[in-house]
């Protein structure tokens, strides 16, 4: 055994047990975190992660993400180059590639060579971009990219250099079948002497790079290399559209107030994070000036995690309201309207809303600290089943001057669950009047639970108030079961999903409908006839609201309808469907004062008025609010009116 | 040494009609609360127990079903909760409740020394504001009203200063202890019941006075010992409202009928 193989041994056993005990030491962390079942349906997990992450799927809905997609499938195709390598270096004369023959050997020769040049300019391309045209999300002069994209490049810089030499020295019988280190050996002088130590020195710079690139990997952003594949497969089988339920047990903890009590997969997201900063691109809250941005969020949740690593039992940097990075400030937790948007655009599907709403329940149910406005939202929810406070006996003032029946289990099909908004606020039961209208020239048979109607508890959930909404939830659920109610219309997609999304968890098998998507089956159907000659709206753009859209995909029964019921299409804001820009209001955010950066909901309008519409469609009670009020921010309040779809649907009934 | 404070579970009046025919409060499905001025009395003890280190009791006299509310206390800090439960103690009026109110928190004071009674200035459902300065006279006790603001509370002299409101002025003032102190809504912020708390509350039992722990006499408690009979509740008739200038565009013209309204009917001086 020569010297050099000596030598190599001893730098890569070092290099790997150093790698191995990093790996250990965070990823042994991640186990500190709850149990969470990730290995159900692996079929399916080994699907996503081919589709996810070999695919980048999401990755290339950037422009410059087709970038990333060349540098990651030249990483993965150079994994086997730089397998050989090593391997070649403990042993070189019994494994090397070169001893495969011709015909295998000049292929992969060529495609390593081809591989390296793309991986080079694709590092090349991101440090231009980082200096010349970064975009506002990333932190484009992070030293640790610019570590990783050196020492990307410089093992390619050493890969050609070594096969150059080797070229030159005519020691490669591959020499033309690698275009680009064949072009750099044409450039040295061919057979001088020297050229073999050239190449041995380029062969141990490029070993060095290598280590020093795999040691590196733990301590940096970069380390979601070896996390984000995984990642994919670990994703939620379902998307995500609610919270775990708490169990209320004496002793329990209740929500996330130190970083071990999020579960595994919590933790194991923040490793995942390579700081894209597509989230925080999408995030409402941070595109109007808010301290939230959700990258930083993930990223305080792992900088937490390390920093309190080696502090057994005593946690020097709290995860919550601490100072500097590693700890995400109270307020942060507070602006999050939990719209999704973070989640839809995730390359590796962190998910954020989840942890956001895991740290409010430690503040709500453990801390019993919140913006104080929410007292009297959960005072209300808790006394009087509804966020304004408002007497139940006026639940049903909305039908004062219709015949609404109750509904009674056989003798009606549907229940119309009304909801507080569509019950109580002036504005909104237009909204619920248009429906009773629709439903009863469809000829459908509903009725309404009247005054004992209950809330569906949906911003106490958002808001980590997780123990006044399981007894809600309870309460309802027993409700429905002893009404015998199973098919559920609701007007507001909030009361929608929770319904449909979070009462399962519950056991609860409710056949929930959206008034968008039953309008649209009822015009298909034939069910619904409308006025050949439409009401004259306008021009009329389309708002998505986020718990029908993103949480529950529904983007084209809306715009079907509003098609049957207009005559044309809807006009698109520039974010629209599953890059739609939340209204302001979820998530709990309704009942609360938006005191940081700009509004949420003016911000929107605005997107809204650059399409000159005569007409703002809506399907969500809360967007209704908050476009109504956006408009008068803008003063063209007198100009653009706001309709819920069933109101449009309504004015297109025949008389 | 010892708070008292008095609470009271009362129908939620928003939600309470009165029956026209027979002129009397339509209760079902009326849901119960906490009266509201009693939370920021127990809040104020709360605050008091957190700063100087007293004991908080709750006492409340009504029927069983009284006990969720004192669950509430529990879960909101309150070290114990007593309910003031019998049938000789229904039917009672201000006088027959601060009769028994105060025997509880005279029974109370046999154990421990008692500082403060604490109550709310009234409840929403009789609006008399009389328990309080009842109790305060059948104990013999400093009475301070209207209060909203406690100064500080002298442990070494036993006295407290409090700062009352009255109408366009306060008053600071300064009372040995024993004191009763009746809460405005002004004088606090509520807390909010953390979930380790409340569950803690579930388990926790409420004690039980009835007339065979509180030996009242029977003559000066309930119906016996009212001396107002209620004769007739009935809603008041008021005109109907009317909304003005639906048809003005202009704030101005909008603000002019409103003036010219306001001072046809006296409302308004020029």
């Amino acid at each position: 055994m020569s010297a050099t193989v000596i030598a190599f041994i001893i730098v890569l056993v070092l290099a790997l047990a150093f790698f191995a005990y990093s790996c250990y030491r965070r990823f042994g962390l991640v186990l500190k975190g709850k149990p969470d079942n990730r290995f159900n349906s692996i079929g399916k997990r080994f699907w996503n992660m081919l589709f996810y992450a070999f695919g980048q799927r999401r990755v290339v809905k950037k422009p410059f993400g087709v970038n990333h997609f060349v540098l990651f499938w030249a990483f993965m195709i150079l994994l086997i180059s730089n397998t050989e390598f090593l391997l070649n270096g403990l042993a070189p004369d019994t494994i090397s590639f070169s001893l495969l023959p011709d015909g295998a050997y000049f292929t992969l020769a060529f495609i390593f060579d081809i591989m390296s040049v793309l991986a080079l300019i694709a590092v090349i391309l991101a440090i231009i971009r980082r200096f010349t045209f970064p975009p506002p999300y990333v932190e484009a002069k992070s030293r640790d990219a610019f570590v990783i994209l050196g020492l990307v490049a410089g093992l390619m810089i050493a890969f050609f250099g070594m096969n150059a030499c080797e070229i030159a020295a005519g020691a490669d019988r591959a020499g033309v079948w690698m275009p680009v280190a064949n072009w750099v050996a044409s450039w040295l002088p061919s057979g001088a002497a020297g050229l073999g130590t050239a190449a041995r020195v380029f062969w141990w710079i490029h070993a060095v790079i290598l280590l020093a690139f795999l040691d590196y990997l733990p301590y940096s952003k970069h380390m979601h290399i070896m996390t984000s594949i995984p990642n994919c497969f670990f994703k939620s089988l379902e998307k995500v559209k609610t919270q775990p339920r708490e169990e209320f047990k004496k002793g329990n903890t209740f929500g996330v107030g130190e970083v071990e009590s999020f579960t595994w997969k919590g933790l194991f997201d923040s490793y995942s994070c390579t700081e894209c900063g597509r989230c925080s691109d999408a995030c409402p809250a941070t595109f109007t000036g808010k301290s939230l941005q959700p990258r930083l969020v993930i990223h305080d949740i792992k900088v937490n995690l390390l920093k309190n690593a080696d502090k057994d039992g005593h946690k020097e940097l709290p995860l919550i309201g601490g100072e500097g990075e590693g700890s995400v400030k109270e307020e942060v937790i507070w602006e999050c309207t939990t719209c999704g948007a973070c989640m839809e655009v995730c390359p590796v599907f962190i998910e954020h809303v989840p942890r956001i709403v895991d740290m409010r329940r430690h503040l709500v149910e453990t801390k019993a600290r919140f913006p104080e406005e929410l007292l009297l939202l959960f005072e209300n929810m808790e006394q009087r089943s509804n966020p304004w406070g408002i007497a139940p006996a006026e639940r049903t003032k909305w039908a004062a001057d219709i015949d609404v029946q109750p509904f009674e289990a056989g003798k009606t099909e549907y229940l119309f669950y009304v909801g507080c908004a569509g019950a109580l606020d002036a504005r909104n039961r237009h909204t619920t009047l248009s429906l009773a209208k629709i439903f009863d020239k469809a000829g459908i048979s509903w009725g309404t639970l009247g005054r004992d109607e209950m809330c569906c508890g949906d911003s106490l959930r958002r808001l980590g108030n997780e123990y006044v909404f399981d007894r809600m939830a309870q309460a309802n659920i027993k409700m429905f079961a002893e009404k015998g109610v199973k098919k559920i219309i609701t007007q507001c997609p909030h009361c929608f999903s929770t319904l449909k999304n979070d009462y399962r968890q519950y056991g609860a098998e409710l056949e929930v409908v959206h008034h968008t998507e039953l309008i649209n089956q009822l015009i298909k159907e034939g069910r619904l006839k409308l006025k050949s000659t439409p009401p004259d709206l306008g021009k009329v753009v389309y708002h998505d609201s986020c718990y029908l859209g993103r949480y529950n995909g529904i983007y084209d029964a809306p715009r079907r309808v509003i098609t049957s019921a207009t005559g044309s299409a809807p006009l698109e804001m520039e974010r629209n469907r599953d890059n739609g820009f939340c209204c302001g209001a979820g998530g709990g955010r309704m009942w609360m004062e938006e005191k940081e950066g700009s509004l949420i909901n003016v911000a929107r309008v605005e997107e809204a008025l650059k399409k000159q519409p005569d007409t703002v469609c809506v399907a969500c009670p809360y967007c209704m609010t908050m476009f109504d009020d956006g408009l008068k921010d803008k003063e063209a309040s007198d100009k653009v009116r706001v309709l819920d779809l069933a109101e449009i649907v309504a004015n297109a009934l025949p008389d | 040494m010892l708070i008292v404070a008095c609470v009271k579970q009362v129908p939620d009046t928003t939600q309470v009609k009165v029956d026209p025919e027979t002129g009397t409060l339509i209760r079902e499905g009326v849901p119960f609360i906490m009266n509201p001025y009693d939370t920021h009395a127990l809040e104020e003890s709360l605050r008091l127990k957190d700063k100087y280190g007293f004991r908080v009791a709750v006492i409340s006299m009504g029927p069983p079903s009284a006990e969720v509310t004192l669950r509430k206390t529990l879960a909101l800090g309150a070290d114990e909760a007593i309910l003031l439960s019998d049938r000789v103690f229904g039917g009672a009026d201000t006088l027959a409740t601060s009769m028994v109110l105060t025997g509880a928190i005279k029974k109370l004071a046999e154990k421990e020394e008692l500082a403060i009674v604490m109550c709310g200035r009234q409840t929403i459902d009789g609006d008399t504001a009389q328990v309080g300065p009842g109790i305060a006279t059948r104990l013999g006790c400093s009475q301070l009203t209207l209060v909203d603001r406690v100064e500080e509370v002298d442990l070494k002299s036993k006295t407290l200063k409090v700062r009352r409101k009255l109408e366009g002025r306060h008053e600071v003032v300064s009372a040995p202890l024993p004191a009763m102190i009746a809460v405005l809504r002004e004088i606090n912020t509520p807390r909010y019941p953390s979930v380790p708390m409340r569950l803690e509350a579930e388990d926790s039992s409420i004690i039980l006075w009835d007339n065979k722990v509180m030996q009242m006499d029977e003559a000066t408690i309930g119906l016996k010992g009212s001396a107002t009979q209620v004769r007739k509740i009935f809603s008041p008739e008021r005109a109907k409202g009317e909304i003005l200038g639906g048809e003005i565009d202009k704030p101005e013209d909008s603000a002019r009928l409103l003036i010219t309204r306001m001072v046809e009917k006296d409302l308004l001086s020029l």
